[in-house]
């Protein structure tokens, strides 16, 4: 990115001002290394979402952001309804609340070493993931509508995981307001054999053992110690989702074009949220949620289910579960007042500080879990919410690495083989569909993950407290 | 010979690099070329097209008062009949007058083994959407598509 184009503010926070149809100014966040690497769309794309009706304060970009269609990935933009606010599905995306849970399992690296190639095999196994697979779950009209509505309460009623889980997701996994008639047919059917499923190209299912601990004190309260293995799922809504994302994007670009919503680009085509359009696309949208919620339930519980074969007894309890991609109806200040806004959120997590209602009771004094996903092979992170966040960027951080190279010149640099070989030898276990897909995921062709957490830990967006490294992961 | 090898191999197609996604294009000396041209280069997202035997065949229809829009629905009924049928197609015959759009797609069901497929493919995109003529009179159908 043209580092001309930015006023400085602090080390790690950098503006655009306010200038051609921008309602608001652009605020990004990183250091200025991350920023120089980030590509000049960004800047071009975030403009953009400041020029959409009702945004409030500014257009916000995290650490991790890259080029994505209509709104960066890795942007967050809140709108507000008194002020003729837009609800966008490009601002959200097509894999709506794609997301990150991690599980605790009480043992450690040594535990699992004996078993760690037949521990991933039956993984890799049970678990469907890529093109072309299938859960063993049909979903009927009626099962897919009370799916939508009920997401992962839905689940654990049909007996995939504990009640207890629910506590530790966003929304106690259970988001009000999805309207199972606002999501197509289409959508539907696409989703009926897909309940359970991992996907494909950044998706996993990952061992990981705690490397390193950067807050003793919170880490305690969220179960964590060096040493400890935990699971991460990383997946979203499926063709559900996508099928929504399909839908209404093609729908709101007429309805921009009607309503003469200036649009510079089509894929930030919105509808106002009053509008019976930006209702409906809330309702299918917060269905899309539950769905996500819902499937990394079903995959949780079939991770359980592996490693009680292994380790009889064993309590797998949720650490947390967040999303990335959605639109929430949240409480703002703005200008000194309390607002309702919906802040969309591509690619970017929401990271509540400690003290509020939405967090589990058992995090409430500390803040919300934020889990950052790594690229394959590299590290992840769990980080906590901070008070500061709130004013810097409407309580959002970072979701994870974010791609810093295309997948056409991943495939030219690397090849999928050489790339198993050399994270076996790092005691890495890859289980993957495709050799090509593994290296189109190659870690190299994503920025250096530990260089955006630190950056986001750095400008007050969430704070580290541990640092997780993989020991087997399962790609679709 | 195999059937597949020869058709694709007859139209011009290629991707082209997105950071997050992939581009797609496909060239034609008619728009039903260039739509024909354009599957395969959606198909080689997951897949090499010649890996693809036609065994059985599905009818599509769109309808749209734009070229861009056709696009933008062809391509995304074809990523949906992938999802919902477990299918990869090598062979699109299209019979195109706006607004509507009659085609049948030929494929089999997909294979981990013979087809390897990398990566499944969300959704077409509005982002860099063109179908139209270049300088040159030949037609162009391009678009991103979200992986």
């Amino acid at each position: 990115m043209e580092m001309a184009l930015l006023e400085k503010i602090s080390d790690y926070c950098w503006q655009i001002p306010i200038q051609g149809k921008m309602r608001v100014p652009v605020i990004i966040y990183g250091s200025e290394k991350i920023i120089q690497a980030m590509d000049q769309k960004v800047a071009e794309q975030a403009s953009n979402v400041a020029s959409l009706p009702g945004i409030v304060k500014a257009s916000f970009v995290m650490p991790d952001a890259h080029w994505g269609y209509g709104f960066p990935i890795g942007g967050v933009a809140a709108y507000d309804p008194e002020e003729e606010g837009v609800i966008s599905a490009g601002g959200v995306g097509f894999d709506i609340s794609c997301g990150v849970r991690t599980l605790l399992t009480g043992l450690q690296e040594k535990d699992i070493q004996p078993i760690k190639n037949k521990l991933a095999d039956l993984l890799f196994k049970e678990i469907p993931a890529g093109v072309g697979s299938h859960g063993k779950i049909y979903l009927d009209k009626e099962q897919m509508n009370k799916m939508l509505v009920g997401g992962a309460k839905w689940a654990i009623e049909n007996g995939y995981g504990l009640q207890k889980d629910l506590s530790r997701i966003e929304e106690e996994g259970c988001m009000p307001g999805a309207d199972p008639h606002a999501v197509s047919n289409l959508a539907k059917e696409r989703q009926a054999r897909e309940m359970g499923t991992l996907g494909s190209g950044n998706h996993y299912a990952e061992v990981q053992v705690v490397g390193k601990i950067f807050d003793e004190t919170i880490a305690k309260v969220f179960s964590l110690q060096q040493g400890d293995i935990v699971v991460s799922i990383h997946c979203g809504s499926r063709g559900l989702g996508h099928q929504i994302g399909t839908d209404y994007l093609k729908e709101m670009v007429v309805c921009a074009q009607k309503l003469k919503i200036d649009l510079p680009e089509r894929e930030l085509a919105c509808a106002p949220i009053t509008s019976e359009l930006g209702k409906r696309y809330l309702g299918a949208m917060r269905a899309g949620i539950n769905c996500a919620f819902a499937n990394r339930q079903i995959i949780t519980h079939l991770i359980r289910k592996v490693f009680l074969f292994f380790f009889p007894g064993i309590e797998m309890p949720l650490l947390y579960d967040v999303s990335h991609n959605t639109c929430k109806v949240e409480k703002h200040k703005v200008n000194g007042q309390l607002k309702e806004l919906y802040v969309h959120r591509k690619g970017a997590t929401r990271a509540y500080g400690p003290n509020q209602q939405e967090i589990p009771e058992d995090y409430r004094t500390v803040g919300q879990p934020v889990l950052i996903g790594g690229s394959m092979g590299t590290h992840s992170y769990i980080l906590v919410g901070t008070t500061q966040s709130e004013r810097l960027a409407f309580s959002s951080a970072v979701h994870g690495a974010g791609r810093a190279m295309s997948r056409s010149k991943a495939l030219k640099e690397w090849k999928g083989k050489e790339i198993i070989r050399s994270l076996e030898e790092k005691g890495i276990i890859i289980r993957a569909v495709s050799e090509r897909g593994v290296a189109e995921e190659a870690p190299l062709a994503y920025k250096d993950v530990s260089d955006v957490v630190e950056a986001a830990h750095k400008a007050d967006l969430a704070k580290l407290v541990a640092r997780l490294d993989p020991l087997i992961c399962i790609k679709g | 010979m195999n059937f597949s090898l020869v058709y694709s191999a007859a139209f011009r197609w290629e991707t082209f690099p997105h950071m997050a996604d992939i581009g797609i294009r496909g060239f034609g000396n008619s728009p039903k070329e260039a739509l024909e041209a354009v599957s395969f280069a959606l198909i080689s997202v997951i897949t090499d097209p010649q890996k693809i035997e036609p065994q059985r065949a599905l009818n599509i229809c769109c309808e749209a008062d734009s070229y861009d829009l056709i696009l933008y629905d062809w391509l995304n009924s074809l990523i949906f009949k992938m999802a919902t049928e477990n299918m990869l197609f090598c062979r699109f015959d299209i019979c195109l007058s706006l607004p509507s759009l009659q085609g049948v797609v030929w494929g089999e069901t997909v294979d981990r083994h013979k087809h390897s497929p990398a990566v499944e493919i969300k959704g077409a995109t509005f982002s860099e959407l063109f179908f139209g003529q270049g300088k040159d009179g030949l037609w162009i159908a391009q678009c991103i598509v979200d992986v």
